[in-house]
């Protein structure tokens, strides 16, 4: 019954669903999946690569995570080339809200722009939502650190550690239990390792089927936005831990 | 012959601007007040095209708490400049608005700060700058007693001997002035500096 409703994006079913937004979110689920930590100086984006075969040419282009401005990055979980597009359209407004104020546009209003735009392909056009959900990671001078997450839908929220993509209630439920207010930026990575390593279905983890980002402040002041080496990741799993196989325990 | 102009002391701004509307030959108002609030901690002084001065500075004014209003924080005053500048850039290349401001702000981070935006979407940082024929007075004799950090009575004292030069040496001198200041208590009206009052004619 519910088929009659979901062909077009611009009508509620009769129980008041929107399903091909709901269906975007499908889509996620079956995505690589990535984690947000915020921590008192900085926030980590760990993601989990799909596309991972010896003959991928690695020419410094990462698959997860996307710089949209010098002080704010995300990580994207769904589809590639619709996650392309509306980092893209982040980028458009980051830069032209600069050019308006010259001053870097804060945090959460590129978020909530981002997520107008997605709201506008849930309502008219006839067009599908896009099949994306972000985490944005990003420092401002009003807020400090920040995480956002944010789904076809247009809604986003902040957070202090969010999941999106495969497996990302289980992911959630680990990180509530782990999560301390006070978590430094290094326990936001081993953390964030640690509960990729257990919800990612592979038996293995190489540091070719992560990525690591950070967002923080350099000595200076100045935002830095880090993707790790796939040689500095390495190091990391094994520092803690994580490279083996991941076993039933918890 | 409008006259507007300003200056940063130690911890707030001052700016000034004359009181009179002018419609050719004729006066119509001697207590026309040409320095908007844009918001609690920002001043727009402004002259130019009545028409345009006071539609473009609301224009500005409804902008800047539009944006306190959908994101909960106000502009600084350097990004309100900024964009004060680019409204008046874009509106150039089509049909300018013919108005010079001053926009003096106090932000809690940076302190008073002082922007002149002429009408071709000029904008400098400045510590003092005037507007208008009342200019080549103000702003000479703000280079021969201007310096840093002044104290709010010595802002008022040079601002008074601004107003003491535009009335005696220009030509047509507008009679009245206003002076508005802002600090990290906020932006409000300071004092008027009178000879003519607008009020009831006195009895014969």
């Amino acid at each position: 019954m519910s088929r009659r409703y979901d062909s077009r994006t611009t009508i509620f079913s009769p129980e008041g669903r929107l399903f091909q937004v709901e269906y975007a979110m499908e889509a996620i689920g079956n995505a690589g999946a990535a984690i947000g930590i915020l921590s008192k100086d900085g926030v980590v984006l760990v993601g989990e690569k799909k596309v991972t075969s010896k003959l991928l040419q690695t020419s410094g282009s990462t698959e997860k995570m996307y710089k949209i401005d010098d002080h704010v990055a995300c990580a994207v979980a769904g589809i590639m080339s619709d996650a392309n597009i509306l980092t893209n359209t982040a980028r458009v407004q980051a830069q032209r809200y600069t050019f308006a104020y010259q001053e870097p546009m804060p945090v959460e209003q590129l978020v909530q722009s981002l997520c107008d735009t997605k709201q506008g392909y849930t309502q008219f056009g006839g067009l599908r939502p896009f099949g994306v959900s972000f985490l944005f990671a990003g420092w401002d001078k009003n807020l400090g650190f920040q995480l956002y997450m944010s789904d076809p839908s247009g809604n986003y929220g902040g957070w202090k550690a969010a999941a999106i993509g495969a497996n990302n209630q289980a992911a959630q439920s680990m990180l509530k239990q782990d999560y301390k207010d006070d978590i430094t930026r290094e326990g936001a990575v081993e953390l964030a390792l640690k509960v990729l390593s257990k919800t990612m279905d592979s038996t293995s983890l190489s540091s070719d089927k992560l990525e690591l980002a950070e967002v923080f402040l350099s000595p200076s002041g100045t935002v830095k936005y880090q993707v790790s080496s796939p040689e500095s990741l390495t190091k990391l799993l094994v520092k803690f831990g994580v490279n083996q196989p991941a076993t039933e325990d918890s | 012959m409008e006259c507007v102009f300003g200056l940063v002391g130690e911890g707030f701004a001052v700016v000034a601007a004359d009181t009179s509307a002018v419609h050719s030959i004729l006066v119509h108002k001697s207590n026309e007040d040409k320095i908007m609030v844009l918001d609690s901690h920002k001043l727009i002084a402004a002259s130019g095209e009545p028409g345009d001065r006071v539609q473009f500075t609301e224009y500005i004014q409804k902008n800047v708490a539009l944006y306190q209003f959908r994101n909960g924080i106000p502009l600084t005053t350097a990004a309100a400049a900024n964009f004060t500048r680019g409204e008046l850039a874009t509106a150039l290349r089509k049909n300018p608005y013919s108005v010079n401001i001053l926009l003096a702000g106090y932000d809690k981070e940076t302190g008073p700060a002082l922007y002149y935006i002429d009408y071709i979407a000029t904008l400098h940082k400045v510590d003092k700058g005037a507007f208008g024929y009342g200019s080549y007075f103000s702003l000479s004799t703000m280079d021969r007693h201007y310096h840093s950090r002044m104290s709010v009575e010595e802002a008022i004292d040079l601002v008074d001997k601004c107003i003491v030069e535009i009335r005696s040496r220009l030509v047509v001198a507008p009679p009245n002035f206003v002076i508005k200041i802002v600090d990290k208590d906020g932006a409000r009206e300071y004092a008027w500096r009178e000879t003519v009052k607008d009020s009831i004619a006195s009895s014969a």
